[in-house]
């Protein structure tokens, strides 16, 4: 079984550090208008710091995936004695929330680490984010390129129950004729 | 298309219950820029003299910066102007936080209040939908509680709060508008907030702002970025420590506070405590601080961290900024523990945590004297702590004495009589002063004490340090690296500026050198209220981020108004002459311009005048503080000249 190196660029955040002045918010929407920095708006923005200054609670979030339908959890967490909503941490487009959508047309928004061409050295929340609270970190990762054949198993098993076993092989035998 | 500003305002009419989305003049922006400019504008217009603060024809204007909501570092200033209780002038506090830009992604620059509200009402900006909504249940809520109520009871956190406590429902002469962290204190204009019926105005805000030339404009944020770095690799040398950083003084973060404690006056602005500081209070004032202080807090795109949240135990949560740390244990004699305490209060009441404790103890001070007696203070604690307690619940809720004390030491004293008179003895402009009393005449500062119409020394200075430095070889190392200044001249100025001798205060600098350096300290302040930049990073700082030199650029590639330092310094000028003019037409003269008499204990009465006589001149103001026809119109402000005229304030 042969293994690959993947190159994983995270942000670390540090919700202690944070002091909530949303310069993140700024420049992610700058960054992403069109043309580039022409304009900006936070709520387009692709961090959100979840924050409530009373309860001290301070939470950068990046965007994530969409999600058609909100999950079932939304639990309280306690954390050295503040409470936080699990939607805090959660990276989530979701119909639950107004977080990470397009304020006009409601579309979902997913960070992107600041792709561009040239690359920048950092995205650029970290970059303006003299507080440390967000840390770029980049690391190599060894993972298996091959699937592992229970794995097939498990997704065509499922496939089987749906559609029959005898027109999944008739679909892969099409499928083979067309290569 | 219209560049870092919205090119709308909103025009709020309180007794009709009206509201107007009106589109603003492109060439206003060119000539006032925007923020306290657009504001001192838009008064001159429409409040004529006869207005009185508490009417319903006084405006109460939300401005916000130029700048404000851009990707500029540190804009986020909200400008409130309104026509002042207290000073019966032009009031311009201004405010940090996060309301500013909200607006600005709302879709205006500005709110202008008028009229007056049957009942206590708030205002509620969602975008373009507007209510003015019942606020009966916030009545004789605390400014701070009133912030989150309105959030929840709107389901939308995410909105900005500006609001006033019982103290601006009552009128008192110096309470505060109250936002997050930030508030807007000087001047009285939460009374005038109260006086409208007008409780709260909470904004949220999902639109985009645009800038005129953004690869420019963005490099220019970059580079200031960079410089706030530097400057906090390198704190300057030789100044103290509130003054070595950029922000506003570093009051939340540092504990060693020997030279707040042993320079300021105690009580009512009296007394000096030259070896108060001990290495056991910085211990005690040490854990108080740690144990109260949970996090360190900034204003919207602004990577200082000037504000605090303080939790005291057993009292709910508030924020807290710069000197009001100190200014409630220093006028009641008391220590850092009660400060945090009766501050929690002060603020949900929403008062200027700098003229309060002094009014406090001004009545204390009356109350030793026997000019108020105990049939004034019925039921008052015997300790320092509980009469102060005692009287901010009085003063709020204008009950008894509190009545008389709302309106101000000014105010009070005239009203008690029996020489009060001399116990008010910390004003300009009936305005309380920060508790400075010092030894050396320092002519740089007699003229902006003088002259400021900000009223707040704090807003006045900055570019220039405080005082000389020992030695040339401490001078030539600060100059070094000060492209700040506008000319090379200043830095002579500074190297020839010494301590003792022929070059020391309040002599030197010279009368010309003094005038030069009080235009620009205050034009820089001009820019930055204009422009909605935080003098944090900017007018108050030595060597700051935001200077002469690169504010042209900003404005005219975040704005897209051509712009180059002479026409920024024009631009400043106008400004400042406009507000002159404003407050000149209220009556104010040279007579009001005088620092407290005790505030040097060395005075030159000679060179006094004749600093004030220069000054004026150079400004181009007469000899009363009056801007001339002349100078007026080359600032294209013929209007204003012709308004003076016919009032007879300027003679044909």
């Amino acid at each position: 079984m042969s293994k690959v190196k993947k190159k994983i660029k995270t942000i670390r955040i540090d919700v202690d550090k944070c002091n909530g002045c949303r310069s993140c918010e700024m420049i992610c929407s700058s960054f992403h208008a069109n043309p580039q920095y022409s304009s900006n708006n936070p709520a387009r923005s692709r961090i959100r710091v979840i924050r409530d200054p009373h309860k001290d609670i301070y939470v950068p979030v990046y965007a994530g995936e969409y999600t058609e339908s909100e999950c079932s959890g939304r639990d309280k967490y306690t954390i050295n004695g503040k409470e936080y909503d699990e939607c805090a941490f959660c990276r989530a487009s979701c119909p639950s929330r107004s977080e990470f959508k397009e304020p006009d047309s409601g579309l979902p928004l997913k960070c992107d680490m600041c792709e561009s061409d040239p690359t920048l050295e950092k995205p650029l929340c970290v970059q303006w984010c003299l507080a440390d609270a967000l840390i770029y970190e980049e690391r190599e990762e060894e993972v298996e390129e091959d699937v592992k054949q229970e794995e097939i198993e498990v997704g065509l098993e499922s496939m089987v129950d749906k559609y029959g076993l005898q027109k999944i092989l008739d679909t892969v035998a099409r499928m083979k004729k067309k290569d | 298309m219209r560049y870092a500003e919205t090119g709308y305002n909103l025009e709020i009419d309180l007794t009709r219950g009206n509201i107007e989305r009106v589109e603003t003049d492109p060439k206003e922006t060119e000539l006032y820029l925007g923020g306290l400019g657009t504001n001192a504008k838009i008064l001159w217009d429409r409040v004529p003299p006869e207005i009185e603060p508490f009417s319903p024809d006084n405006l109460l204007i939300f401005g916000t910066g130029l700048l404000c909501g851009t990707q500029a570092v540190g804009c986020n200033r909200t400008i409130v102007s309104t026509i002042s209780p207290q000073t019966q002038l032009m009031a311009f506090s201004m405010m940090g936080g996060f309301w500013a830009p909200e607006l600005k992604y709302a879709g205006y620059d500005k709110v202008i209040v008028r009229g007056k509200s049957p009942k206590l009402v708030y205002l509620w900006i969602n975008n373009d939908k507007i209510e003015i909504r019942d606020a009966a249940h916030l009545k004789g809520k605390g400014a701070v509680e009133t912030q989150e109520i309105i959030r929840k009871e709107l389901k939308e956190p995410k909105a900005q709060v500006s609001a006033i406590g019982l103290a601006g429902e009552n009128r008192v002469f110096y309470a505060s508008i109250e936002q997050g962290k930030s508030s807007a204190s000087r001047g009285g204009i939460g009374a005038v907030m109260g006086d409208k019926g007008l409780k709260a105005i909470a904004v949220r805000g999902t639109k985009d702002l645009n800038v005129a030339r953004p690869a420019e404009f963005l490099k220019l944020c970059n580079e200031v970025m960079e410089y706030i770095k530097f400057r906090e690799a390198n704190p300057i040398k030789g100044v103290i420590p509130i003054l070595a950083r950029l922000g506003s003084p570093q009051e939340m973060a540092i504990h060693d506070e020997q030279w707040h404690t042993e320079n300021f006056m105690w009580g009512n602005s009296r007394t000096r405590r030259k070896d108060f500081w001990s290495e056991d209070i910085h211990k005690a004032w040490t854990e108080t601080m740690e144990q109260v202080r949970t996090r360190l807090i900034s204003c919207y795109n602004c990577p200082m961290k000037c504000g605090a949240t303080i939790t005291v135990p057993g009292l709910p949560t508030y924020m807290m900024k710069c000197f009001s740390k100190l200014t409630y244990p220093m006028a009641a004699f008391s220590d850092l523990d009660f400060g945090f305490k009766i501050a929690q209060r002060a603020t949900e009441y929403g008062v200027d945590s700098y003229s309060t404790p002094q009014v406090m103890a001004f009545a204390l001070e009356l109350y030793e004297a026997g000019i108020l007696t105990d049939k004034d203070f019925p039921g008052m604690p015997a300790d320092t702590e509980g009469r102060f307690y005692w009287l901010l619940d009085r003063i709020v809720r204008r009950e008894g004495i509190g009545d008389v004390l709302a309106n101000g030491t000014h105010w009070a004293a005239q009203e008690i009589g029996k020489g009060a008179d001399a116990y008010a003895h910390n004003n300009i402009k009936k305005h309380e002063q920060l508790p400075l009393k010092l030894s050396m005449l320092n002519p740089i500062y007699f003229l902006m004490y003088c002259t400021g119409e900000k009223i707040n020394i704090t807003q006045i200075e900055g570019q220039f340090p405080q005082a000389p430095f020992n030695t040339r070889e401490e001078r030539e190392e600060f100059v070094d690296g000060w492209f700040q200044v506008p000319d090379e001249k200043f830095k002579q100025y500074f190297l020839d500026w010494e301590p003792r001798g022929d070059n020391s205060n309040p002599y030197y600098p010279n009368i010309e050198a003094t005038c030069e350096i009080v235009d620009w300290q205050e034009m820089m302040h001009y820019i930055d209220d204009a422009l909605g930049t935080c003098t944090g990073l900017s007018s108050f700082h030595l060597k700051p981020p935001y200077h002469i030199h690169n504010f042209p650029k900003f404005v005219s590639s975040g704005a897209g108004i051509e712009m180059d330092e002479a026409v920024l310094t024009k631009a400043a000028r106008r400004n400042r002459n406009l507000i002159r003019a404003v407050n000149i037409r209220r009556g104010m003269r040279r007579a009001d311009e005088k620092p407290p008499e005790d505030h040097w204990k060395k005075r030159f009465p000679e060179l006094e005048t004749e600093l004030l006589d220069a000054y004026y001149k150079y400004k181009g103001w007469d000899n009363q503080g009056i801007p001339t026809r002349e100078s007026l119109s080359g600032l294209d402000l013929a209007y204003v000249a012709d308004d003076l005229e016919q009032r007879g304030i300027i003679k044909k």
